[in-house]
């Protein structure tokens, strides 16, 4: 009996502008049941942060209760880690942040984390537009409790207890919209075509982004009545089309049809290209998303894809007006200006 | 790509199993290693003896060519050390009389003639004697064995190895005519046999007889096999203190080996080609090197040099390699002045050649213009429909594993023959196909990979070696070795078995793999398959594994090329779509054969 996993990797594996493969962003091995959407997720992590060339020592996750916070184990295995209280990822990674904006930030929470105990921390991180990407594994279940309907679980939906849940559910997307997001999209841990473009993008992005990510409890909710299995989900998901990630320096190669290609470029000037498969969605336009995604609920369909995305926004370093270098970097002088700055301050407030 | 049918095409887990597949008689390799992990020598015994039948002998002297097919050299660099491995097996059996088949007392009235002693004949006569037959070996030699005794030198092949395991043939009650050269066929056909076996081998060593002085020196020129043997047989016990071997092969290694302990001090291995072109296998160069013979390459023979009929040297012309379009060789003198090699004895190791003298024109037995006997490549039947060949007689020389597979082959058309059935019909090979699952994360095989290196067998100390013609170099490796040696293996043969309609397409599978071999894809031709999934499959010897269409459309393909057999896909499927299943392939025998 072995539950390990072997060294030797392809010998033909192609490796990235920094020279590593994508072993070098692999993690342990995950303990998560055999099946499970979560780790499906973590592939696409690695498979993300490798085609980007990020150097993993750069790249910071945090995480708070439940299967989904676990994954972090087992992607990334040589950056830094915060596996925090339940919940409690949104202020963890904000205090991170605050402290060393050189760090790529990935979030990693679920259903549970982020819908019910962490609710009050997400909304805050999605307002103050918190530079990080938030990857909400979203399986409709408390799989780690054995399965209770989670709120992010739909109305009707019958887990493998065999009731339907009573309560409407919290779309994470929309409200995300509502509350500023600048970044919104929804992903299928079965769709790596589409997933790990989207993770591309939201890394590159300078500011919160969420990508909602249907994935499979295989053990507590992946029944034939469930909304959250693989089959239901595979036959009612509906894409907002096709995204490509270019990186700033690839040129652009593909074709396209005007009017239902849009493109973005970020930030960093890498670019974004969505070939729409619905002309009416406007990526700019939070309303037109929210429409989006109700179109597609009333057919009784799920919207995957970008949703949203604004490139020129401001966050929360730019918002408070933070200094530039990270708080490792600034003397001792800088950090701790001494007895006289701190009565000079008092005294301007009396 | 059609779906992959598993079931009926029997080859297809066969070839997953380089080794055994690349074995001549397919010798199933991963079973008999997991049995010396597990300590249980007899019974890996016993499987190789089944199949190769000198499995002491050929876990020394084998060829091996298993393990240039091993698919750990492809996934690091060094393969497993097989043979080696069959001889630890060979050396910690306990004793296996028990084991061997039965040999009816009550013969079943069939009359053999296998004309020499080495290993095609003996195979024949152990696939015959347990079906009754009466088998006659005759052998020009006094004692059985062929090449294997008289070529293969006993610091490589101890005596006792190939007394006991020639014994365990030879004691199912053939009946010997040693120190008998057959001369005629004719005769021999005539003695009433029911069919007669050919497994005289490839007797004639390759002669320079043109070159000048090969006539007047011939006291100190010798033929390699035949000089081979006459030391085997102790006929010979000296040999003067400069010797040039010439030839690159592996009876020229055995020749300048055997002559460093025959008094031989200044020992040269001199060759026409490059030294990365040799016959030799590497490891048998690397063994002459260790015992301090140079291996001198790009040399062409002269002439002999001597004085008024006392060899004094060698004169080679130097030559370099250059290929023309065609990757064809040719040797162009370089034009330097010619080089004399001083030396008291020349060994001629050229290679060898089949001959027939002894069997009669006019008895029906068609030969080719390269004088081999015309025969059924599947059958080993000549034109003569009596008359079968075997080993070397049959298309060359080739290795004493080859000729263990056709003797098999032969013994199977001889008792087709015998009981007046057609013998190009023969039965396929026997297969199967068994779960090991045993439960959550376990399997009844080892399915850890380690990461050890392969061991080096040690040696005697080389002094000692050189002394003592009979003392063998390797000593084998002891049991902590041998066990993780044997952990190097990837169990090959336990196959990952895909069920399409148990698939749920939740890529864990394709997650987990640590060698990206697993794929769910848009279906394709296959050069366009091999193209589009997650590492390009360039190695086209190794099949690609394609599902039925799945529920999303898409195929399930599997490159075979370097799956390391560990299981995970089995393990991190929820629904048992992958199963680890053992495939056992076995050759039909002649004892199968009759039973149709």
């Amino acid at each position: 009996m072995t539950y390990m996993r072997p060294e030797f990797r392809h010998p033909d594996l192609p490796v990235n502008d920094l020279g590593y493969t994508r072993k070098d962003y692999e993690g342990a091995i995950s303990t998560l049941c055999a099946g499970c959407g979560h780790d499906s997720i973590s592939a696409a992590v690695i498979q993300a942060c490798f085609e980007l060339a990020i150097e993993p020592h750069k790249v910071a996750k945090i995480s708070g209760i439940g299967c989904s916070s676990k994954t972090p184990t087992y992607f990334l295995g040589k950056s830094h880690g915060f596996n925090s209280v339940h919940g409690r990822m949104p202020s963890v990674a904000t205090g991170a942040n605050l402290a060393n904006r050189d760090l790529t930030y990935i979030g990693v929470s679920g259903d549970g984390d982020t819908a019910s105990i962490g609710m009050g921390q997400f909304t805050h991180a999605v307002r103050r537009n918190l530079n990080m990407l938030y990857l909400v594994e979203n399986n409709g279940c408390y799989g780690l409790t054995k399965g209770q309907d989670s709120a992010t679980s739909d109305i009707g939906s019958i887990g493998k207890k065999g009731t339907p849940n009573l309560f409407e559910p919290i779309d994470l997307c929309t409200l995300a919209l509502e509350l500023g997001a600048t970044f919104v999209a929804r992903s299928f841990s079965g769709d790596k075509d589409q997933l790990v473009p989207l993770i591309k993008a939201a890394i590159s992005h300078c500011g919160f982004a969420l990508i909602d990510v249907m994935s499979p409890c295989v053990t507590f909710n992946n029944n034939p009545n469930s909304t959250k299995g693989y089959e239901f989900v595979r036959d009612h998901i509906a894409a907002t089309g096709k995204t490509d990630f270019i990186p700033v320096r690839k040129e652009i190669m593909a074709e396209y049809n005007p009017g239902f290609t849009q493109e973005v470029t970020l930030h960093d000037g890498s670019v974004i290209h969505l070939y729409k498969n619905d002309s009416d969605l406007d990526l700019h336009d939070r309303l037109s998303a929210i429409q989006a995604i109700h179109r597609c609920k009333e057919k009784n369909e799920i919207l995957t894809g970008l949703l949203y995305l604004d490139p020129d926004c401001e966050d929360l370093h730019q918002i408070l007006g933070t200094v530039e270098k990270p708080l490792r970097d600034q003397d001792e002088e800088v950090l701790c200006p001494g007895s006289k700055a701190l009565e000079a301050i008092n005294e301007s407030l009396r | 790509m059609k779906p992959t049918d598993i079931i009926k095409d029997k080859e297809y887990f066969h070839r997953v199993v380089d080794c055994q597949f690349a074995c001549p008689a397919h010798t199933p390799v991963p079973e008999y290693i997991r049995l010396i992990a597990q300590q249980r020598y007899t019974e890996a015994y016993m499987i190789n003896w089944e199949s190769n039948v000198f499995p002491g002998v050929l876990g020394r002297t084998c060829d091996r060519p298993c393990e240039p097919a091993c698919r750990r050299g492809r996934v690091e660099e060094e393969p497993v050390a097989i043979c080696r491995l069959k001889r630890v097996a060979a050396d910690h059996k306990d004793e296996i009389s028990a084991h061997l088949p039965v040999i009816p007392t009550t013969k079943n009235g069939r009359k053999i003639a296998l004309v020499g002693a080495g290993p095609a004949s003996l195979t024949v006569a152990r696939d015959l004697a347990p079906l009754g037959y009466e088998l006659h070996v005759y052998d020009e030699q006094k004692k059985g064995g062929g090449f294997m005794r008289s070529q293969i030198p006993s610091f490589r092949l101890p005596e006792s190895v190939l007394d006991e395991e020639v014994g365990y043939i030879l004691d199912m009650g053939l009946v010997t005519h040693f120190n008998n050269y057959v001369d005629s066929l004719q005769d021999l056909l005539s003695q009433q046999y029911d069919a007669v076996f050919v497994g005289s081998g490839a007797p004639r060593g390759r002669d320079l007889a043109n070159l000048p002085g090969r006539q007047e020196a011939d006291d100190s020129i010798h033929i390699g096999i035949d000089w081979l043997a006459s030391v085997a047989f102790e006929h010979i016990e000296t040999i003067g203190k400069r010797v040039v071997v010439l030839g690159g092969g592996n009876t020229a290694m055995d020749c300048c080996r055997t002559a460093r302990r025959l008094g031989g001090e200044d020992v040269k291995v001199i060759v026409r080609s490059p030294y990365e072109e040799m016959k030799a296998s590497p490891w048998e160069k690397e063994d002459a090197t260790h015992e301090g013979i140079p291996i001198i390459e790009n040399h062409v023979p002269l002439e002999f040099v001597h004085e008024g009929g006392k060899l004094v040297g060698m004169r080679f012309e130097k030559v370099q390699a250059v290929y023309d379009d065609h990757g064809k060789r040719s040797l162009v003198p370089t034009g330097e002045e010619p080089v004399l090699y001083p030396c008291d004895a020349v060994l001629v190791a050229i290679g060898q050649e089949n001959a027939f003298p002894w069997i009669e024109n006019d008895i029906g037995i068609e030969f080719d213009d390269w004088g081999m006997p015309v025969l059924n490549p599947q059958t080993y039947q000549s034109s003569l429909s009596n008359v079968f060949f075997g080993g070397d007689a049959a298309f060359g020389p080739k290795n004493i594993i080859t000729a263990v597979a056709q003797g098999h082959q032969a013994a199977i058309s001889i008792d087709l023959f015998c009981n007046g059935q057609k013998v190009e019909e023969r039965l396929p090979p026997s297969t199967n196909l068994v779960s090991q699952k045993m439960g959550i994360h376990e399997w009844s095989y080892d399915n850890g990979i380690t990461t050890d290196d392969r061991k080096i067998v040690p040696l005697v100390e080389l002094t000692s070696a050189l002394q003592n013609r009979s003392l063998e170099v390797e000593l084998g490796f002891d049991v902590q070795t041998a066990f993780v040696e044997a952990q190097r293996c990837l169990n090959c043969d336990v196959q990952t078995v895909f069920t399409d309609d148990k698939c749920i397409e939740c890529d864990a599978c394709v997650d987990i793999c640590p060698m990206d071999c697993i794929n769910f894809i848009e279906n394709a031709e296959e050069e366009e398959l091999r193209q589009n999934i997650r590492v390009k499959a360039v190695n086209v010897e190794q099949a690609l594994y394609v599902s039925g269409e799945l529920k999303t459309g898409k195929v399930m393909v599997k490159d075979e090329d370097v799956c390391l057999h560990c299981g995970l896909c089995a393990e991190r499927c929820p629904t048992a779509a992958w199963d680890m299943q053992q495939f056992y392939y076995q050759v039909t025998k002649a004892a199968s054969a009759c039973k149709k």
